[in-house]
Formats: C-alpha cells, structure tokens, sequence
C-alpha cells in the first residue's frame, strides 16, 4: 500500500534528465552541500604516492575504513628489465617498495606485488581485473586515474593527503565539478585513433581547456571505440587539467568485464548490469559546456614542444608564434628546448629513441598496432627502441599472440611490466638532449631525463619513427 | 592534515608568468629521494634551477636572483601545478619557504594538495597579474605584496587593495586550518547509513576481504 507511493515521491525527486557524470554522482552522494561528501568504492595505490598515505594514516593510528575496497601495486619505480626484485635503478628505489609492501600487509590491503602474475601499472590492471567497474567511484593518487573513465566509472587523481582521507573514511568532500561534453564525430581511418583524437582536441582548446570539469566523451567516433581504446582516450582528460572523463558504457563494456577476475558473477552480474544500462546521459540531459570536433578527416598527431597543447598533425611543419596557441615566450622556450624551428616538417627530425608502453598506450591492442608495423623491419640504425608492456598479462598475451618475437627482431628491447621510462626518477634515462618519441602522456621538460625532448604520438607512430630513424607518418609503412 | 592558520602575509613576491608549470618541473621525480614528505627543498625547480647536472646555481632562474632568493610569495601564469598528483610539489615549495602563489589559474589535484597544506593558492586574472608583475620588476623593494586571506584581498603599498578568487571552501579551511579528517569523521553516522543502504543497492560493489 506505502510501497507504489514511495516510488511515486522517489520518481519526482528523480530529475528529468541527467548525465552520466550526475546519475553517479547523485548515487554516492552521502552529505550534500557546497562541498558533497561523496562515498568513494575503490582506492588503488602505488609504491610512490601511496606508501606515504598509508604511512600518515598509520600516523595517526587510524585503520583503514573499507580494506577489502583498497589496492595496491608495485608498478612506477620497479625495475622493468628482465629477472628483477626489489632492486631498481632508481636511488633508493627499494626503499619505496619494501616500505610499500610492509604498509599493504600491515594495513590488510591486496598488493600486486613485484613477482605477482597481476602485477602492472595500476591503471592498466584494474580495468583488466574488473577492479574498475561501470558507475563505481574510484581514487587513486595519481593524476591518469581518470583512465577508468574509459569503462564508465567516475574516477579522478587525488593527492597523498586526499588518499589518507579516502582510506580512512571512504569518502571525499568535494565540490561538484561542471559538465563538459566532448562530441567526435566522423569514421575514423584505419591509421588514427584516440590518442590522436585526445592530442587533437588539447591542441585545438589548450592543456587548460577542459579545467576543473567532468568531461563526458561522446559522438559516433567513441562509440566505434574498442574498451582499450577509450582507456587512451579517457587517460589524457588529465593533460587537458580535467577533473576526469568518462565514457557511457555499453555492450562492448560489458562484454569486456564479464567474468574478468573481480567482475560480478551470477545474479549480482545481472544486477550490476541492470544498473549500468541506466547509466547512460540521458538524451536531454545539458551539460555546462560542449565542444564538437569532426574526426573525419583526423590525421596521426604529435608533439612538437613542452606541452601537450603543442600537438600538431604528424604531415605538419613546426608553427610560428602567431599559430602556436601560446604565449610568444612559451613558444620560444619550447622551440629552445626541443631544439626545434618554426617551418621545421616534423617527418625531418632524426630521432634518438623510441618507447612504447605506459598507462596511455600501453595495452595488448597498442603492441598489436605497433607490432603490425614492426613485422619484417628494423629500427634505423642508432635508434635505441623499448617495449614495456603495461602489465604482466599483457606482456603474457603479447608473448602468446608471438608479438614479443617481433619486437625483438625489430631491434627492440622486451621488457617487464611497469610504468618505466615514461618518466624519470633517477634511474633509466634516454641522455641529455636526446630526442625520443614515445606512446606516453607528457612532454614536459625533463619528463623522461633532464634535457631529454620528448614527442608524444600513438604506437603506431612511434614504432614508424623507429625504423625510418626520423619522426614518420605511420601511413607511409602500412603492413 | 593541514599546515597553520593562513591569516595575512606580507613578503616579497617573485614572478615567474610562465603557464602551464607542471608538477614535474615543480619537483623532478627524480628528486623525490625517500618515502616522505621531507628533504625536498633543495629539489625544487631543479631542472630550472641549477645548471647542467650538478647543483651549480643558474643566474637567469628568477629564485637565484637578489632579491627574489627571499621571496615567499610565487606569481605564475594559467593552470599552474598541471600534470602529475604527486603532492612533494607542495611539500616542496613549502619546505623552501613559498607561502603563497597567485596565479591565473590552478591544476585541480594541485589546488586541493595546497589547502591540505595550508599553502595560499589565489587566482588573479591575468592582466591583473602581469601589471602586479611589472611593478614588482620595476622596484622589488617597495612592492611587498599583502595577502589578505580574510578579506580575499592582496595589495602593495603603491597599489589599492585588488580581489583575488579562491574557493570559499577552501578559504575557510585555509582560515581555520582545519583538518579535513577529523571535521569528515564527524559524519561517521551519515557514511554508516550511506553504506549500510548502499550494500543493498549496489552488493555488486562491495568485494570479499582477501584472506
């Protein structure tokens, strides 16, 4: 009799239309307010950030509220050549994860260790083991965690101090972030994907563009995406000084997740999955902001400065000043520090190195995809070439599917799982004033090595780069 | 946790207008020497502060240069603090005696990592700033900067007082240096009943203990 009313006054405080973004928002929603305490379902940590939340927390002897809920992965300095143990290159690298080990055990927390068959870089295994999950809220303190958006889960990089606070009360407080809807739409060719669509769209709006928002991708070129694909194209909303962005899920989603590790079984399957087709913005839903892009004729993009906003089409020469998109005295500095000259092509720059891997493109189907290219060539001469594969499953795939044999006669090195030299700690490096182009997310000064230049592009155009020795267009070396 | 009180400060201001300062630029991971939030002072800016390799002070980095060694207040250009989460950028800055930083714009995590650091992050538009900037250029010594907190306000004896933006949330923290841990725990029955209702909703989301 109370029930069909209930349900009634539930519907009109339902709002008639909302975002994916809202409808989980609105579902963790705990205290509402100017800043929302907002239930958080997943915490993942690393051997570099989150050794030093357990830590604090340990500090002021306040237990982990949800452990069943929290993770934890040696991924960002282990060493990544073959036979390794606690010991890195990096200084004092065992330190953080012996320290990191102690913490997890300590705190009761599930580690993927060193030697673990699940090991790999956290944003890379939780979607694999179905830790991440479609409308779920996830924290990591690292900035890529935004990466998960990709299977539709809200999830966001957050400091060590915003980690103490997740781990011990399993929630944040924060303030509802805006809306920004990113449309693509437009087949893509075979040639390009979504790390050309993301270089694309922070070239064309700036790597402030998407600032403090929510950013929902969207249009027939994402829906054409394969999961890995929008893994990619989800890890860079970071790039672009996003809060997160995400992805609907749909058919292929679910499909991806069924009956991974951690996924749901039998009639929680079916309940989560009812759920998760709820998911969806709904058709009228507004967002605070769009931004509509045709990917039609999208072409291989890179890197050509110090920003992520300094990305232009592979065919292109080096911009001048006034068609940079940045300040002339950024646009000097970055031309100084690449080396580089305005009128420059880009295909005309000799490279030094060439990195595959990374929590961006370092999946089974970025190998494949430079592996199709790799088949029967050569790096260039003087080229030093590596393949770190995300994670030990992937790195396993690969060696089933026979890709690490053709790395390997290609010239390039086959390494462990982890998040190598997409940045330098101390360890590795690729030497000062070496030019690289690599699969991974930042081109920042120093980012890999001190004086190292750094052009970020696609697998695909990385591994073209490799064998003609200079930056290429992966269109000139189809399989 | 968060640092002391942020009241008002008066210090000189060094400008460095510059976008898009990564926290990799901030501090260099391979700075990042041990598990903690300590002995990272000497790491800040590295790459742009030291010449070559070594630890060989570069005269054209604004922090070499006298006056601006004492600065305790950073001026900087849009989305300042962009790219890794890592928080040693602010532990850094305020190991070496950075108090404040007035830009036109900040990096979400950054932003967040500064309140739970009692560090003063105040946007100013950007015209605003670059006049800041050049006064401050033109005579360091007479343009110690003020940072009103309470009154959202900063000035300098030459100018009147100019609004800067800062989350009201984040004021108030800032303000009271409150921690964020303690005033959440104080919600504990809220979250009990949140997870308590939400495990009926949502089993799906909850995982087994590992053994």
């Amino acid at each position: 009799m109370h029930e069909p009313h209930r349900e009634h006054r539930l519907a009109a405080d339902q709002p008639p239309a909302s975002t994916l973004f809202e409808k989980i928002w609105r579902q963790h929603l705990i205290v509402p307010g100017d800043h929302s305490l907002l239930a958080i379902d997943r915490i993942f940590l690393h051997e570099r950030t989150g050794s030093i939340a357990l830590r604090g927390l340990r500090e002021r002897g306040q237990p982990v509220r949800n452990r069943a809920q929290v993770f934890c992965t040696i991924d960002h300095i282990v060493d990544t050549r073959p036979g390794r143990g606690d010991d890195t290159p990096v200084p004092n690298g065992r330190d953080f994860i012996r320290q990191t080990r102690a913490a997890a055990h300590e705190a009761g927390i599930r580690l993927f260790d060193v030697t673990d068959p699940d090991q790999g870089i956290v944003h890379v295994i939780s979607p694999e083991l179905a830790l991440a999950l479609p409308g779920l809220t996830i924290v990591c303190p690292d900035s890529h965690t935004c990466t998960q958006g990709g299977i539709g889960a809200l999830a966001w990089g957050i400091g060590s101090t915003e980690a103490e606070h997740a781990l011990a009360t399993g929630t944040l407080r924060l303030k509802k972030p805006q809306t920004l809807r990113v449309s693509f739409d437009g087949a893509l060719s075979t040639a390009v994907g979504a790390k050309d669509l993301c270089l694309l769209l922070i070239s064309r709006h700036g790597a402030a563009g998407g600032s403090g928002k929510v950013i929902e991708f969207a249009g027939s070129a994402v829906r054409a995406l394969e999961i890995e694909a929008r893994l990619t194209l989800c890890n860079m909303a970071t790039e672009f000084s996003a809060v997160s962005g995400l992805i609907a899920p749909d058919d292929r989603t679910f499909e991806y997740l069924c009956e991974r590790r951690f996924a749901p079984r039998g009639t929680l399957w079916d309940m989560a999955l009812e759920q998760w087709r709820r998911l969806p913005s709904d058709a009228d839903a507004v967002f605070d902001q769009e931004i509509r892009i045709d990917s039609g004729d999208l072409a291989p993009m890179i890197t050509w400065g110090t920003s992520p906003q300094h990305a232009i089409r592979v065919t292109d020469r080096v911009p001048d000043a006034e068609h940079s998109g940045s300040s002339r005295e950024a646009h000097a500095r970055a031309l100084a520090y690449m080396r580089v000259a305005p009128g420059e092509p880009m295909t005309s720059l000799r490279i030094d190195a060439a990195f595959i891997g990374s929590c961006t493109n370092g999946r089974i189907a970025d190998l494949r995809s430079a592996a199709r290219i790799l088949d029967g060539r050569h790096v260039a001469p003087g080229v030093y070439a590596l393949c770190v594969p995300g994670s030990s499953a992937v790195k396993r795939q690969a060696e089933a599917e026979g890709l690490d044999r053709v790395f390997k006669s290609a010239g390039f090195e086959w390494r462990d799982a982890g998040c190598s030299l997409c940045f330098y700690a101390g360890g590795e490096d690729l030497g000062l004033g070496k030019r690289v182009v690599s699969s991974t997310n930042r081109n920042f000064e120093g980012r890999q090595g001190p004086g190292t230049r750094t052009h970020i592009a696609s697998p695909a155009t990385v591994a073209a780069s490799a064998v003609r020795g200079h930056i290429a267009d992966a269109r000139t070396l189809a399989p | 946790m968060t640092g002391r009180p942020f009241e008002t400060l008066t210090a000189l201001a060094a400008p460095l207008l510059r976008d898009n300062i990564d926290t990799d630029t901030i501090i260099p991971s391979r700075e990042i020497k041990s598990v903690g939030k300590h002995g990272l002072a000497q790491g800040l800016f590295a790459g742009w502060r030291y010449q070559g390799a070594g630890r060989e002070p570069d005269p054209q980095f604004i922090l070499n240069q006298v006056p601006y060694a004492q600065a305790q207040i950073l001026l900087a250009g849009r989305n300042f603090g962009c790219g890794s989460s890592r928080e040693h950028a602010v532990w850094a800055l305020c190991e070496y005696g950075i108090r404040a930083i007035v830009a036109q714009s900040f990096a979400p995590i950054f932003f967040e990592n500064c309140v739970n650091n009692g560090l003063l992050a105040a946007a100013l538009p950007a015209a605003a700033l670059h006049a800041l900037a050049d006064a401050i250029l033109a005579a360091p010594q007479l343009h110690p900067l003020t940072l009103d907190l309470q009154h959202s306000e900063l000035r300098t004896p030459s100018t009147g007082a100019i609004p800067f933006a800062i989350d009201p949330d984040a004021r108030e923290r800032l303000l009271e240096g409150l921690d964020a841990i303690a005033l959440t725990l104080k919600n504990i029955a809220d979250i009990d009943t949140f997870h308590g209702r939400d495990r009926r909703l949502r089993p799906w989301v909850y995982l087994r203990q590992c053994p």
